[in-house]
């Protein structure tokens, strides 16, 4: 064959594959359903018409959830990717449609949730001239995502947006965002099919488990008299909740969770000793104090679990297990690191390990639960005074739900009493915005939690304060017709910001009184039912009434005032100097 | 307090424990947008980068920068940690100065007359190794390349003389140590994609697909 020859039979060969000409918008909703994404949460404006006009035809393939607010589009994928274990997507328009997205992102980026959001951007032509709704999305978006891309022509659409799913969901996950420009929205292209991606030469999702570092510490965890163990979200992210279990019994560990740990082991199992940190339980911030080996699984060192650092466990030798290298020694010192996916790693520890059982050791958990009970659970969880405490709601819940809702909760005092005292037995039962503290997270987070698993109740426990941050998106559960229930725990105050104000600044309450409209009246204009409650005799038919109820319901509990949450860790402070009072 | 006393306080006005000169060599993609993922690295810890290049490497496609700051050896071990995380960075490595070689570009402007005139500034030039890049009638300038401390004193020995103008490259730098970026690209690269690779179905149901 001559050169000529040659060249015939590869144009031939090139144009008997199958290719389709069509938009890169087109390109983009058929790589999103290969990627069997079922709903997005989005937002149409100027810059992303061509991708919603292309949507109209596959409105009955894929679920497109209208928002109010590009913030809700994108906590609504937070909540969604948090029970579904999914990625979260999201669309937004350039300018200020894609700016609004930037809290969540950063949420999404500290408490690692998987998401790909798609910004529509102004023609490649007009960037850089200061063009209507244009702003440099990739620069700003820059440090809040694991990655990020423009694309300015249709045919790199599905290479990268292939990069994009691969990196939200590989690894550590995380929130990625790909801009594309309205001509590569347009533009025709010959679109060869799409073929996901698995690897990136530049990129490592997996460190390589070093076996050495296991034995060492296997080792460790079998010559203690007093290990304990910590737990993060990374135990969830990594679907290794069985497998942490199967550590945790076999070596007779206490545990003790995060704030993003929690669900991860059910609340009732025998070893799961409570939550660590600022507002965490009694025992577990004391005892990090007096544990020998500290075993930290997926967690990392956060300064409200951690306190005051240079006093932090400094008498244990320390085992970090992370999937991500930068984690290891960035807050505390790691006496072994054990470097890699949970879901490997946990296995090949707990082989290793001895089965032992530390009696005299959890008894000390036990010991201090007295006290705390004594301190802190009568008093929120029963108690006798008229005003209603968080608490009580929270555990009416635990026994309406038998421990199965799936509970999103907001930012301040109500989340803190939520996490403290919410009973879960499944995993990806708690989401919150634990890194961040995004108040304003709780009820878009619900509406996506609900797609995520619709199979399950979904419970919006949410202050007055964050409540009205994000109230607007009532108008998505009106429209979409998702079942959530909300609870307001209202205590006319910004609480958490009030709770230190009366206890480090004198009770100068400076602007933490804060007025709500009439949230019942609210939820009615938008077509949902509610009700308000205050009194201690109609909560529980009143929440039970909301549990019961076709679709969304909302209810407003009026609590006290100037409740507090105990025990804390002041700011500072030491873990071992928790006060209960 | 005694001398060790002394040495193990905390107290950093006596000293800055452990800061000095680390020269970072990255690798990376060829990609818009890296040079901003790596700088705020730095910027958001406010660390000063003292002088950033960025050239191409040994290896095609792939960029290698050389960033100098001052810091200590802990915090450089977070950096570089950090800047390895990012998805587009291959490798990244830090040196004190005595691990690397490393080699700083100056230039200085002149005026002619200072130099036809004065023989002393010919010594001068002769004696830093400087070179010629330039000769105009009011000005001439002069090269010179070496570590800081040479560029700096040819400063000052030339500022009597009416220096017009000087600038100083950023520093590039070659690990004493590496056996070379080629092997580790190798091994990035021989790790095939598995057998994931779902092949999307739609081209074989356009015709469901397509409503439009």
């Amino acid at each position: 064959m001559n050169t000529l020859e040659l060249e015939e039979e590869k144009k031939a060969k090139a144009t008997s594959k199958k290719t389709i000409n069509v938009s890169g918008s087109v390109a983009l909703l058929e790589i999103l359903m290969a990627e069997k994404v079922d709903t997005i949460f989005g937002y149409p404006g100027g810059a992303i018409m061509p991708i919603y006009d292309a949507l109209y035809d596959y409105n009955e393939k894929i679920n497109h959830i209208l928002v109010r607010h590009e913030q809700g589009s994108i906590h609504a994928a937070q909540g969604y990717a948090r029970t579904s274990g999914r990625v979260g997507v999201v669309f937004a328009t350039s300018g200020p449609g894609a700016t609004n997205l930037v809290t969540g992102l950063a949420d999404a980026m500290i408490d690692s949730t998987p998401l790909v959001c798609i910004t529509g951007q102004v023609f490649a032509h007009l960037l850089g001239t200061d063009a209507f709704q244009e702003t440099d999305v990739v620069n700003i978006t820059t440090p809040v995502t694991k990655w990020n891309y423009q694309i300015t022509d249709a045919t790199e659409i599905p290479s990268v947006l292939a990069k994009a799913f691969y990196i939200a969901k590989s690894g550590r996950p995380g929130p990625v965002l790909i801009d594309i420009t309205k001509n590569a929205q347009i533009q025709k292209f010959d679109f060869e099919g799409y073929t996901t991606c698995n690897h990136i030469r530049s990129y490592r999702p997996k460190p390589i488990v070093r076996e050495e570092y296991v034995v060492e510490a296997a080792r460790l965890i079998n010559e203690a008299k007093k290990p304990f163990v910590i737990f993060g979200q990374g135990v969830i992210l990594g679907s290794a909740e069985k497998e942490f279990q199967n550590f945790i019994e076999k070596g007779g560990l206490p545990a003790a969770w995060t704030i993003l740990g929690l669900s991860a082991l059910a609340t009732d199992h025998p070893l799961n000793v409570g939550m660590l940190g600022m507002h965490g339980n009694y025992g577990p911030n004391v005892l990090t104090n007096d544990c020998d080996v500290l075993i930290a699984v997926g967690m990392r060192f956060d300064d409200r679990v951690t306190g005051r650092l240079d006093k932090y466990a400094k008498q244990a030798k320390i085992i970090h297990l992370d999937i991500d290298p930068s984690e290891i020694d960035k807050n505390v010192k790691t006496t072994v690191p054990v470097w890699g996916d949970c879901k490997e790693t946990l296995p090949l520890l707990t082989k290793l390990i001895d089965k032992k059982s530390h009696e005299k050791w959890l008894q000390k958990f036990e010991e201090l639960k007295e006290r705390e009970t004594e301190a802190c659970f009568k008093k929120d969880l029963t108690p006798t005074s008229d005003a209603l405490s968080m608490g009580e709601v929270i555990n009416l819940l635990n026994e309406l739900t038998d421990g199965n809702a799936v509970i999103v909760s907001d930012v301040g005092q109500h989340q803190m009493v939520a996490c403290r005292y919410a009973k879960f037995k499944k995993s990806r039962s708690n989401v919150t915005s634990g890194g961040l503290g995004t108040m304003g997270f709780g009820l878009p987070a619900a509406i996506g939690a609900k797609f995520g698993a619709p199979e399950r109740t979904v419970i919006a426990v949410i202050g007055d304060g964050g409540f009205q941050m994000t109230l607007q998106e009532l108008g998505t559960i009106m429209q979409n017709n998702v079942d959530v229930k909300i609870v307001i725990l209202n205590n006319e105050f910004l609480g958490m910001v009030r709770q230190w104000q009366e206890l480090f600044n004198e009770r100068r309450y400076s602007f933490t009184d804060i007025q709500s409209p009439d949230f019942v009246a609210l939820a009615a204009s938008y077509h949902i039912n509610g009700k308000r409650v205050s009194k201690r005799d109609q909560l529980k038919s009143s929440l039970k009434e909301m549990l019961d109820s076709d679709g969304a319901h909302l209810l407003e509990v009026i609590v006290g005032k100037e409740h507090n949450v105990f025990p804390m860790v002041p700011q500072g402070c030491s873990v071992s100097e928790i006060r209960l009072s | 307090m005694n001398i060790d006393e002394i040495k193990n306080s905390n107290n950093s006005s006596f000293t800055t424990p452990g800061k000095q000169e680390y020269t970072i060599t990255v690798y990376t993609e060829n990609q818009i947008g890296i040079l901003n993922r790596i700088s705020i690295i730095f910027s958001r810890r406010k660390i000063n980068i003292h002088n950033l290049n960025t050239s191409p490497s040994e290896v095609q496609g792939i960029h290698r920068f050389n960033i100098v700051i001052e810091e200590t050896e802990e915090v450089l071990k977070k950096l570089v940690r950090q800047i390895e995380k990012q998805v587009d960075v291959l490798k990244a490595y830090y040196n004190t100065n005595d691990e690397i070689i490393w080699q700083e570009m100056a230039l200085y402007k002149v005026p002619t007359e200072a130099i036809m005139e004065k023989a002393k500034v010919e010594r001068l030039l002769h004696q830093f190794g400087a070179r010629v890049v330039a000769i105009r009638k009011d000005y001439t300038v002069f090269e010179t390349t070496g570590h800081r401390e040479e560029t700096d004193k040819l400063i000052s020995a030339l500022e009597p003389y009416g220096l017009i103008e000087f600038v100083r490259s950023a520093r590039v730098a070659i690990i004493k140590e590496s056996m070379g970026f080629h092997s580790k690209v190798k091994e990035f690269e021989q790790r095939e994609p598995g057998s994931e690779v779902i092949e999307n179905e739609y081209l074989d149901k356009q015709s469901e697909v397509f409503t439009m």
